[in-house]
């Protein structure tokens, strides 16, 4: 991202409109960025692996699929990117930020929407537009895989009861042949609704000047 | 009905009323120093009985009410508590208008009036009874109980509003009292500057008794009742420290720089402090709960003594006992729970509530007789300037406080919560108990504060006591949402962590979210193997609250009878078979015997499904989510009969999840099928194979499975001859001895099992497809 500071700071400016972060919060997430890359300017899914902390998350391979998922990125189509740049970054980060003080009550409807499609997309992994059984199974096992004894007959129940629950809370009366395809973004919506998403799936960026910008990784 | 309901509450009046006067003639001593009096009783009643020693006859009945005296009265009050509990709510039109805590007040105030008739003096709430047995209940109660994640995201907000709210209260009440005080010249001209601080650090501190006794009744949000509460709890370092400081060195008449520094490490050595007293307290707890699997019935007592182990041993070392209280509580509560039983579970959350409930009975009653039995000074001036300083004095803080607390948080606080808040901080006992503890030769003024404390107390109580409600209904302040904890949101909440966890190591931010993740894998990695049992230790999250939700299913499910009393709740046929992917089917007859009633059964199950009850969701004293085991077991097998009946009429598709259980959760009830013993080892799931089987159009004999309680089985397996909740049929065979006989009757039974169960016999039939 070369170029001289005033070239860098209207591209921040114009990122900062678009993003909502402010302009100290782009220069440090791209310092980070920066060093995630190895100052290379493009991040890859490998960059993200090298993160030490990352590595013991369960759903690390679904978070690393989400930075460099087509949807997410506001394009139309299906399938993923190879790499990107400091601007999807940006973006993919911005579903993290919370509403802010004095939004409407309508625009924050909007942004808990989105918030949900982006969470929603994580699970659809083959974008179907259904989150069906087999792709639930695999989100609990991963869940539970952080444990050393991976009880598959368990984390079958699971996910079989939560589909249950799924399908009866949002269609209710379902004779014995219909078949019900999976959770649809509607009924995500829905049964999600007692989760505050808009509140809770937030990071505080404030702080962000102060962390030191090493990545966790040493090559 | 209301007739009834105002006879019966008059005759409860007249019932106490009748008590009254045994208890004011007996509480005439002060109730701590009633001991020594009867032991002086005791010992001048021998001497003059040998004394004067005459043949007198063999006393057939003798009345000696002087032995019994002191556990008579104490037996008598807490009597007169649970029966003004028990009053209050027969009728119902009075306690919606009115706080309960107004209305124990306000009863407190009749009896003591009545005892002063009488001509008795009526008993103050003795600091020492207020401190070790009364307070530590409700703490212990609102500690062990305490919402973690609430808690935990808010933290540092209550810190604030705790530490440097109180901080703030504290010295501008205290200066601006000495500033009236001065002003005023002649009669409180005398009052010296480090009594007014010191009055003003005891009046500031937000009360957790009242707090609790309020907030419940308005069942407002979550994040607005863990603020208030939170701080509530958190104030008592602070005042401890300022209390002290101040009470030690109004003697001395001057502070200096060294003693406000020593002051500050006070502070930090009190709270860090009574929090590791009560952190050790509580693990020690949790370790001995990991031995208790033989010595059930214990179980209980180990909770309670400890804790209160903890807040004494704070006491000792002048430490807060509150926080370490909390403390205990806090940190026995998941390994202890993963250690017992359910019933000493259920014990331990009665037990709690109700010695908490009485205490807080008791304590407003008390404050009501020592309001009328207390020495009172009443000087308009101080009174009123108290009053409307700690008004003051708490709006400023609260608005101060939140315009830095907003800067950091995420989810702002607004003008209506900062309302709330400041609304919120009402004065209690506590105060009124560290005033009664002054030292009058010191303090001059004791009885003037003692009614300033009082006055204060009454007017935080009654007024914002009663208006917080019409108050909270009219600015619409968001209450408490009734949410079900179902299994998706579980699922979700913890994706979510995951997933902001995630997030945060890619921003390189040390937040919440990295630290909690750590603390939760050192928890997994250590500290679970030590403190939790057997294999308990090792079991995730999502598979223990996933258990606890079967287990309150399969209850419910036999609670709810055989279908002779639909829920009500959103009914829904939707089964396994819509869920699972279609595969090219067979061509199989499937007679659907009585649709309707199949329909019936779907729903019953459906709806059960969704019930889920929660644990504790609800921090409300007066009503405690029902536990679904309380019922008899009379009941239960009456209800299971009934069910039975439902499946004699039709086939039975079992919904219900099957998990293995895992071999060491003796008294946590499964769910499960009863198949043949060969079927309960679980066999990994081949691939993509959905493990339902359905059964052949074949003719083989049909089998019943059955839904089995754990709990049931030891007990129950000699009377039940018929099988035990559930009865399906599946294509394995009999587990259960007689079970097959009835289900003979039903001719045509197929097996639509459910969900996880392994099949009862792999071997012998292919992995078939469901049904379509």
């Amino acid at each position: 991202m070369g170029g001289s500071q005033s070239d860098r700071a209207h591209k921040f400016q114009h990122l900062s409109d678009k993003t909502g972060f402010s302009i100290d919060q782009i220069n440090s997430l791209h310092k980070r960025f920066m060093s995630l890359t190895e100052n290379e300017g493009v991040l890859r899914r490998e960059h993200l692996d090298n993160i030490i902390n990352l590595a013991v998350n369960p759903i690390r391979r679904q978070i690393t699929g989400a930075f460099f998922d087509k949807r997410n990125l506001g394009q139309n189509e299906d399938g993923y990117l190879q790499e990107i740049e400091f601007e999807d970054f940006l973006t993919i980060l911005a579903f993290f930020t919370p509403p802010k003080q004095g939004t409407s009550e309508e625009e924050k409807q909007n942004i808990k929407k989105e918030k949900l499609r982006f969470l929603f997309n994580m699970h659809d992994t083959d974008n179907d537009g259904f989150i069906t059984l087999d792709e639930y199974k695999r989100l609990v096992e991963e869940l539970l895989s952080s444990n050393e004894t991976i009880e598959t007959e368990t984390a079958k129940a699971i996910s079989d009861a939560a589909m249950l629950e799924v399908a009866s809370v949002t269609m209710g009366q379902m004779g014995p042949d219909e078949y019900y395809e999976g959770i649809t973004f509607a009924h995500f919506q829905k049964i999600l609704k007692g989760i505050q998403i808009e509140t809770k799936m937030n990071i505080n960026f404030w702080n962000l000047d102060t962390i030191r910008v090493q990545c966790g990784k040493s090559k | 009905m209301d007739r009834l309901k105002r006879t019966t509450f008059i005759l409860f009046l007249m019932l106490v009323a009748s008590l009254l006067p045994l208890g004011g003639h007996a509480s005439s001593p002060e109730v701590g120093t009633g001991n020594g009096k009867v032991r002086d009783h005791q010992g001048n009643g021998d001497t003059t009985h040998k004394a004067n020693y005459t043949k007198k006859a063999f006393p057939v009945l003798s009345f000696d009410y002087k032995n019994v005296r002191t556990p008579f009265e104490i037996s008598l009050w807490v009597l007169l508590a649970s029966l003004m509990k028990l009053g209050f709510h027969l009728i119902p039109r009075v306690s919606n208008i009115v706080p309960e805590s107004c209305l124990l007040i306000v009863v407190g105030l009749l009896i003591g009036g009545l005892i002063k008739l009488v001509g008795e003096d009526p008993p103050v709430l003795s600091s020492k009874v207020f401190f070790f047995y009364l307070l530590p209940p409700i703490i212990l109660d609102a500690g062990y109980f305490l919402p973690m994640r609430p808690f935990t995201e808010n933290l540092g907000t209550i810190l604030m509003f705790a530490v440097v709210g109180t901080l703030w209260n504290a010295f501008f009440i205290g200066g601006a009292l000495y500033g009236v005080c001065q002003l005023e010249g002649d009669y409180l001209g005398k009052v010296e500057l480090l009594s007014c601080l010191l009055f003003g650090s005891v009046v500031s501190a937000v009360d957790p008794v009242a707090v609790l006794a309020v907030f419940e009744e308005i069942h407002i949000n979550e994040l607005l009742h863990i603020l208030v509460f939170g701080e509530s709890l958190l104030n008592d370092a602070v005042t401890v420290v300022l209390y002290h400081l101040f009470e030690e060195f109004s003697s001395v008449g001057t502070i200096t720089v060294t003693d406000v520094f020593l002051g500050i490490v006070c502070f930090l050595v009190v709270s860090l402090g009574g929090i590791m007293v009560g952190a050790m307290y509580g693990i020690l707890a949790a370790f001995t709960s990991r031995f208790t699997s033989h010595t059930r019935v214990i179980e209980p007592l180990f909770v309670f003594v400890y804790s209160y182990l903890a807040y004494l041993s704070a006491e000792v070392f002048h430490l807060s006992g509150i926080m370490a209280l909390i403390a205990c509580g806090a940190v026995m509560r998941p390994y202890v729970e993963a250690n017992i039983s359910h019933k000493s579970h259920t014990t331990i959350k009665y037990f709690l509530k109700m010695w908490s409930s009485v205490s807080d009975t008791l304590i407003f009653i008390f404050l009501g007789v020592s309001t009328v039995a207390g020495k009172h000074n009443w000087n308009w001036t101080f009174v009123i300037a108290t009053v409307v300083l700690c008004l003051v004095a708490r709006v400023l803080g609260v608005i101060g406080l939140t315009l830095v607390i907003n800067k950091f948080r995420i989810v702002k606080l607004t003008t209506k919560d900062q309302f709330i808040i400041a609304y919120g901080g009402l004065r209690g006992a506590i105060a009124f108990s560290l005033i009664y503890l002054l030292d009058e030769n010191h303090f001059a003024r004791k009885d003037m504060f003692l009614t300033a404390i009082i006055t204060v107390i009454f007017f935080t109580v009654f007024v914002q006591g009663m208006t917080i409600r019409p108050l909270v209904d009219l600015l619409a302040v968001k209450k408490k949402q009734e949410t079900k904890r179902s299994i998706n949101e579980e699922i979700h909440t913890q994706f979510l962590d995951h997933l902001l966890t995630g997030i945060e190591d890619i921003c390189g931010h040390y937040g919440h979210h990295h630290w909690k993740d750590k603390l939760n894998r050192f928890n997994k990695k250590y500290v679970k193997k030590c403190l939790i049992a057997g294999e308990r230790s090792k079991e995730p999250q999502l598979i223990a609250f996933y258990h606890k939700m079967e287990f309150k299913q399969a209850i419910e499910l036999v609670e709810s009878g055989g279908g002779s009393k639909l829920p009500s709740a959103m009914p829904s046929t939707v089964s396994m078979q819509n869920i699972q992917p279609k595969k090219p089917s067979q061509e199989r007859a499937l007679p659907q015997v009585s649709k309707a009633r199949e329909e019936e059964i779907r729903k019953i199950l459906r709806t059960n499904l969704q019930k889920t009850r929660l644990r504790l969701r609800s921090y409300n004293r007066h009503t405690l989510v029902a536990d679904p085991d309380e019922d008899g077991w009379n009941e239960f097998l009456i209800k299971r009969k009934r069910m039975k009946d439902l499946e004699k009429m039709s086939h039975v598709n079992n919904y219900l999840t099957v998990p293995a259980p895992p071999p060491d959760s003796p008294t946590i009830a499964r769910a499960r099928l009863a198949s043949d013993p060969q079927a309960w080892v679980i066999k990994p799931v081949t691939g993509d194979i959905p493990t339902i089987k359905v059964e052949l159009a074949s003719p083989q004999s049909p089998e019943s499975v059955s839904v089995v309680d754990e709990f049931k089985k030891s007990s129950y397996e000699q009377e039940d001859e018929d099988g035990d909740g559930l009865v399906m049929k599946a294509t394995s065979l009999v587990a259960k001895k007689d079970e097959t006989g009835e289900d003979d009757k039903e001719p045509q039974q197929r097996l639509q099992r459910c969900l996880s169960d392994p099949g009862p016999s792999a071997e012998d039939e292919e992995d078939e497809p469901f049904l379509p």
